[in-house]
């Protein structure tokens, strides 16, 4: 390979299309949303399609004893009435498991729940009709009767065990571990300080504007079925439904055209998604399930429900020598499938602590089942816990230290010269960037002023609060995240690189799009690596069918992973077009190059031949060219991360609020944000991405919860009860960068889906502390509602 | 459930006549009967947006109107105020500052943003911020819509003193 082969990206020597690697590109694919024209699952039209309405326990946990559809099925436009018995037939049970999480078990979960249901949510039968209405009237006239059994809601009564969910289980503890890194005990016993507080953590959901949705086509002729999912993972998906439906693999195509937002929510496999593929199968013909809101509230996944202690010990000089943690989270009555509900947890024991350089680190977790809703991933995984538990003690060290807390971070942070680094709960960082991060961020907030500004305005009665939140995150995971423990999760992707006889370039990659920019990035790495303008290139994402194997979009590994297959796709297609340029103009191909649509002289850079006469040529005339040679414009290549289990990034987050002690209000002023993801490939999705995550991130520590009553049930499934951010409570957000490419690929990308929503509840807790702190307040649970604000005054004055 | 009225109203300047249940709503009345499937269904009970439509130059919940409300009015959707180029200045700002991600609250937000630029032309960003309150979005976090929206005032105002 010479010179000009090699990547064009950051090579110095090469004339390529650089420019479009860290430009603010608009996304192409983004005008047909602007017009209304997406293709969303409820907007697909097909003949003698049905929809299925579920009818789902209205008990946390209860013996179904009787069902009756008599009057259901002869309803106006019913098709089918349908129990838990009648779909096992034809979708075997799955269990929620992974190896490599040791001891973690779960019990066998059915499309629709058998004889028992566990959660008030859970579907307990299906009805199928022509249209919606009439599915939702039949539903009506179920004759549904349970027998309640005691349900286990709070999660200590989980532990307990008094009553057990899954008798065969044993107890209601899901999975737990223990780790003991270095010499927490002696550490704790010499430290100046020790510092100990409880933090514990609102369930709360995703709230993706479009609901659930699937539509599910079987083909009885062929014994094939095609899926058009709302998913995140589409090849998990294939091989989910070919293994539980026993349909082939290769005759199962999932196509995930729009998804209105997914956020991880649509990463998992639903009972009630399945239950439709298995209805299209036994009524051969197209089923669509949509969930409603009130359905999504009850059946989406939930996730962040923790109760933590943490302590801290330092010296006197402010270095931090210990982290011990104990967390205790529940999960619903089933870990869900196939990623578990363990990862969450095992995320907080791994990233705890993470940014700093301590050697020494304990913890403990215990995942329990409940009667309410599952819990799984959902954006940012464990990280809002792990951060704002890290970065709150971290504070409560600083101020029992009297030091600054910006100051406090800058000692313990690990140096950035230390990489690789290794930290203490024995994760491996190959480049992080902490006090770049930390400097920038002061500077861009102008911290000093800030803090005088909130001394002058606290004189005048205005309690205002600046919280830090530094934070280390997962991303590009490699097969140590699922693939290890067993799960059929591929951490690999794939891109497909085709020259079109026209000079355009079609681009097929295995990630799939929701909105985040992965097809634009896509083209704008495609364009670069092969020498084409960005308006020659098309990106397909999501169809099972025509893409390579991938993974799909989740642990922000769309750029970094998916981005590098693009990008070695692209090299070699570039390679495969030199090939053919020389033996058609019957020169040497080290002196040629691919720019601007052309074929150039690399010496002078004069144009030699459109990408368009050679496509011609190639395609249409071949008979033109030498006898043995075969021209190759279609080349696929995979990558997947193995050097590092996960390629971790790190950044910092401020917030700024103001506290009204009188209300117990929280006003955003502003928000901040320093991160690096390596390669910045979008400077402009990249902020975005950071920006609709702060948000997120903020909604679980302001406003987002779901309310259960002590008997399970939610109180608060519907959008006017469940608060989630608006426009008019949100700050302005101000991003920063500093880029440390992963040595790892070529492109050096790192993720950012989830920095935003990772480190923005630990920045606007720790803000809100500090505005409260001259009040002798604090508090420790979110979200932080007026009315908690106003019970931490209450006590604090009642201390007084 | 089987009295059923016709109704006749205009859609995106094209008259339409179709026999409706008294309880459909306006918005599967758009996407079930007449294929404009652009305007979305999010929450079904007024609170996020995503249904956002026209009916006689006034923004309404497409989910909290019942079609058979409509007869006789005229109704503005997505697609017909795209082909009609009344929101082509608020589609590039958008795409030019990727005010969207998904994409599935967008076409109700730029029916909600049309009627601010077209009602409150020194609308501030503190005004934009408000109005768009009604409307949820998951993906942006909101600061490129308002970015866009003010992109879209500040130009109007250049071109009205121009």
């Amino acid at each position: 390979m010479t010179a000009r082969d090699e990547l064009p990206v950051k090579g110095s020597k090469t004339r390529t299309q650089a420019g479009y690697i860290g430009k603010a590109e608009p996304r192409a694919n983004a005008k047909r949303l602007l017009q209304g024209r997406g293709s969303f699952i409820d907007d697909l039209r097909f003949p003698r399609l049905a929809q299925v309405v579920f009818l789902r326990s209205p008990h946390a946990h209860a013996k179904i004893r009787k069902l009756d559809f008599s009057k259901a099925r002869t309803a106006p436009g019913v098709i089918a009435v349908v129990d838990g018995r009648a779909v096992a037939e034809y979708c075997t049970p799955w269990v929620g498991v992974l190896s490599h999480l040791k001891g973690l078990k779960s019990a066998p979960q059915f499309p629709i729940a058998i004889d028992r249901a566990c959660w008030q949510g859970e579907a307990v039968a299906a009805v199928v009709a022509e249209t919606r209405a009439q599915a939702e009237d039949a539903c009506e006239l179920i004759v549904a009767e349970y027998d309640p059994l005691p349900a286990v809601i709070d999660m200590h009564e989980a532990l307990a065990g008094r009553h057990v969910i899954h008798p065969d289980l044993g107890d209601n503890i899901c999975f737990n571990r223990e780790v003991d890194f270095g010499a927490v005990e002696a550490a704790f016993a010499k430290a100046d300080v020790v510092v100990e507080e409880s933090y514990s953590f609102g369930r709360h959901t995703g709230v993706c504007l479009e609901g659930r949705a699937i539509l599910a086509d079987y083909n009885a002729a062929e014994h094939t079925l095609t899926v058009h999912h709302a998913t995140q993972a589409p090849h998990m998906m294939q091989d989910i439904f070919s293994k539980h439906l026993n349909i082939p693999e290769a005759n199962v195509r999932v196509i995930c055209r729009d998804i209105g937002g997914a956020y991880g929510i649509k990463v998992h496999v639903y009972p009630d998604e399945m239950c439709t593929a298995a209805l299209s199968i036994m009524l051969r013909r197209p089923v669509k399930f949509v969930a409603d809101r009130m359905e999504s509230f009850l059946s989406d996944i939930h996730a962040r429900e923790h109760k933590v202690k943490v302590r801290l010990a330092a010296t006197k000089a402010g270095e931090i020598l210990a982290f011990d943690l104990d967390d205790l989270t529940a999960i619903g009555p089933y870990s869900v499938y196939p990623r578990t509900s363990g990862i969450e947890g095992n995320q907080v024991v791994n990233l705890t602590g993470g940014p700093y350089k301590h050697q020494n680190y304990r913890a403990k977790l215990n995942v329990v089942f409940t009667n309410k809703n599952v819990t799984c991933q959902y954006r940012a995984v464990g990280h809002p816990i792990a951060v704002a538990l890290t970065e709150g003690i971290v504070d409560l060290a600083a101020q029992k230290l009297g030091m600054d807390p910006a100051e406090f971070r800058r000692r313990n942070l690990v140096p950035d010269d230390a990489y690789p680094y290794t930290g203490a709960a024995g994760m491996k960082f190959e480049l992080l960037s902490h006090h770049q991060c930390l400097d920038k961020l002061l500077a861009l907030m102008d911290y000093k002023a800030l803090r005088a500004e909130q001394a002058e305005l606290r004189k005048k009665g205005v309690y205002r609060g600046i919280g830090l939140a530094a934070m280390i995150e997962v991303t590009n995971p490699s097969p140590a995240f699922y693939g290890v423990g067993g799960a059929r999760i591929s951490a690999q992707d794939g891109a497909t690189l085709r020259l079109e006889p026209t000079g355009m370039l079609t681009v097929l990659s295995s990630v799939t799009e929701q909105g985040q920019g992965t097809e634009g990035i896509f083209a704008q790495i495609a364009a670069t690596a092969v020498g084409v303008t960005m308006d020659k290139v098309k990106v397909i994402t999501g169809d099972t069918s025509t893409t390579p194997y991938g993974g799909g979009t989740w642990a922000s590994r769309g750029a970094g992973i998916g981005g590098e297959a693009v990008l070695q796709a692209g090299k070699a297609l570039r390679s495969n077009i030199l090939d053919i340029a020389a033996a058609i103009l019957s020169v040497d191909k080290a002196t040629l190059d691919v720019y601007n649509n052309e074929i150039i002289d690399a010496a002078s850079g004069a144009s030699r031949l459109p990408l368009a006469e050679l496509g011609r040529v190639a395609y249409f005339r071949p008979d033109t060219l030498p006898m043995k040679f075969q021209s190759e414009l279609m080349v696929t290549r995979h990558y997947t991360p193995r050097e590092y289990g996960f390629t971790f990034t790190n950044g910092i987050q401020a917030s700024l609020v103001e506290i009204h002690p009188d209300t117990g209000f929280v006003k955003l002023l502003k928000h901040w944000c320093v991160e690096d993801c390596g390669t910045v490939i979008n400077p402009m999705l990249v902020d975005e991405q950071i920006r609709g995550g702060v948000v997120q991130g903020i909604g679980g520590a302001l406003f987002e919860e779901c309310h259960y009553s002590e008997d399970g049930q939610l109180l608060n499934a519907s959008m006017a009860d469940y608060l989630v951010p608006m426009s008019g409570e949100m700050p302005d957000i101000v991003c920063g960068h500093v880029e440390s490419p992963t040595k790892s690929s070529e492109l050096g990308a790192k993720g950012v889906g989830e920095a935003g929503t990772a480190g923005a509840p630990g920045a606007v807790m720790n803000a809100i502390n500090d505005a409260l702190a001259p009040l002798n307040a604090r508090v420790n649970s979110m979200p932080f509602t007026p009315e908690r604000i106003l019970d931490a005054l209450g006590a604090a004055n009642a201390k007084g | 459930m089987d009295h059923t009225s016709t109704l006749t109203l205009t859609v995106n300047g094209t008259k339409v006549s179709r026999t409706v249940q008294p309880r459909t709503h306006l918005i599967d009345f758009l996407r079930d009967e007449l294929g404009l499937t652009g305007s979305h269904i999010g929450c079904e009970h007024g609170v996020c947006g995503a249904c956002t439509v026209r009916v006689d130059g006034t923004i309404v919940r497409g989910c909290l109107t019942l079609a058979v409300q409509c007869e006789g009015k005229a109704v503005d959707t997505v697609e017909g105020l795209s082909d009609s180029g009344e929101l082509a200045q608020l589609q590039q700002a958008f795409h030019e500052r990727n005010a969207l991600q998904c994409g599935y609250c967008t076409p109700g937000m730029l029916v909600a943003a049309l009627d601010l630029v077209k009602s409150e032309p020194d609308a501030t960003r503190e005004r934009i911020r408000e109005h768009l309150s009604g409307n949820y979005c998951r993906c942006t976090g909101y600061q490129a819509i308002v970015d866009a929206i003010e992109t879209v005032l500040v130009h109007r105002r250049k071109e009205a003193r121009a």
